[in-house]
């Protein structure tokens, strides 16, 4: 039996009366790599938001292992060093280099000694094939250096379950690829992960199961080739290949 | 007597100047930067005092505050001129410093405040480490035009006999008849006081720059 690492009970959030999702059930286990998809505007962002905890849900329950973090009075600074966060738009501390980038969590919220953190920082780096370029600011990089140094700084906190937010939405069509690349490798590597993407190529490479969103609820869920080819709704056929026609092409041309 | 011998008279009074501002610049912007972070952080009852506060005090002439403090408040607390003038400058700094700190969280903030808490750290930290870092290299700029301002505001305390530089200006002017000779003077000094000052700012800037390519 695969252990579930983060458990996600009828989760709802609404702004007011708008409801951006409701009764989201999700289960992932121990080195899934889950990718979300679906139509913007569908709650998924708010979604990988609500799971760190950095967007308070208003009902519905969320477990990391055997822990309720949505419980009154859990500690959602202690939380969220266990959850790391990719971002759309990289969001990297501007003014820090890379290196410091990476180690700022490991001083400062791990307190780890000086000489351990920089190991462990440029380590990551390394991971994610940018230690030649610890000493760069965040202007001096490219989007696609920049991601994956936000990938470093996620990974440094040694996370339980790392949440990438359309990773590769912001960036131009010649540097997704070595993002996905890192990210590839992760999954391989085991990294529990869920993925807010558009890019299908990835998806049905790597995902060991897709959540198609819409409305605010999920539609259907289920492995790759269930999804493509013997999907229970055809509007997840319709999405699935209008999707990849968008995005398919430019993957070919890499 | 000629304008060297001016210069010289009216320069000794600089000492006094620069007490006035180097005493009002710095706790405006302790003073500043605290009330900013409580403004934008603080939640919406204090933000709505700092609010306040902010325009209370940017609507005073600030030779006004002065005597307040000096004329009304000397029965209780015994303050002597010099003291009066750099507290109430000080105040009134304050307030701007806050919305030139202000606008730069706001521009900071945000997304870099979210990063920030997903690894983990708390609000305090963020804001420590990461929010004013970036907030004070953006504040350089437009605190530079604060510093001439209170560099110049300084002058106030000759209102209650403080012997800065226009206050000796005054004096020299009386004694020679030659005021254009005096006040000439007085304005070279603060000149130079503001130019230097501006100067050592922009230098500051260009050091605290972050790299980025073009």
């Amino acid at each position: 039996m695969p252990k579930p690492i983060l458990t996600i009970k009828k989760l709802t959030k609404k702004y007011g009366n708008n409801v951006i999702f409701h009764d989201i059930d999700l289960v992932v286990n121990e080195g899934d790599t889950i990718v979300v998809i679906g139509p913007s505007g569908t709650g998924k962002s708010t979604l990988l938001r609500c799971v760190n905890l950095l967007t308070k849900p208003d009902g519905g329950e969320i477990w990391l292992d055997d822990l309720e973090i949505t419980a009154k009075g859990a500690d959602e600074d202690r939380v969220r060093q266990h959850i790391g966060m990719v971002f759309q738009n990289f969001l990297l501390f501007n003014h820090l280099t890379a290196l410091e980038n990476v180690k700022l969590g490991l001083t400062k919220v791990k307190h780890l000694p000086e000489a351990a953190a920089h190991e462990k920082a440029l380590a990551e780096l390394t991971r994610v094939g940018l230690a030649d370029r610890a000493d760069h600011y965040p202007g001096q990089l490219s989007g696609g250096q920049q991601q994956r140094v936000g990938i470093a700084r996620a990974l440094a906190m040694d996370p339980r379950v790392m949440l990438f937010d359309e990773p590769t939405s912001a960036l131009d069509p010649e540097l997704i690829g070595e993002v996905l690349e890192v990210m590839r490798n992760l999954s391989l590597e085991g990294m529990t992960m869920i993925v807010v993407t558009h890019e299908m190529g990835f998806a049905r490479e790597v995902a060991d199961r897709i959540v198609f969103m819409e409305k605010g609820s999920i539609v259907e869920e289920g492995t790759p080739d269930d999804l493509f080819y013997r999907p229970k709704y055809e509007r997840t056929r319709e999405f699935l290949w209008k999707i990849t026609e968008l995005y398919g092409k430019k993957e070919a041309k890499e | 007597m000629n304008f060297s011998s001016f210069i010289q008279y009216i320069a000794s009074g600089t000492a006094y100047t620069l007490g006035v501002t180097l005493v009002a610049l710095p706790s405006g912007l302790v003073l500043g930067v605290l009330f900013a972070l409580l403004y934008v952080y603080g939640g919406r009852v204090v933000s709505r005092l700092m609010s306040l506060y902010s325009t209370v005090m940017r609507g005073i002439p600030p030779i006004v505050l002065l005597f307040i403090l000096y004329f009304v408040m000397s029965g209780s607390v015994n303050l002597s001129p010099f003291w009066a003038g750099s507290i109430s400058l000080g105040i009134i700094s304050s307030a701007y410093q806050m919305e030139i700190v202000r606008g730069a969280i706001l521009a900071v903030s945000g997304e870099q405040m979210l990063a920030a808490r997903a690894i983990g750290m708390s609000t305090l930290e963020a804001i420590r480490y990461v929010i004013l870092p970036q907030t004070l290299r953006l504040a350089i700029p437009p605190w530079s035009n604060e510093a001439a301002i209170v560099i110049k505001d300084s002058s106030l305390v000759y209102a209650l006999g403080v012997p800065e530089i226009l206050r000796r200006a005054q004096l020299i002017s009386a004694s020679t008849q030659q005021p254009f000779l005096a006040y000439i003077s007085a304005a070279v000094i603060y000149f130079a006081l503001v130019f230097i000052a501006n100067r050592l700012l922009a230098r500051l800037e260009r050091r605290l720059t972050i790299p980025s390519n073009p």
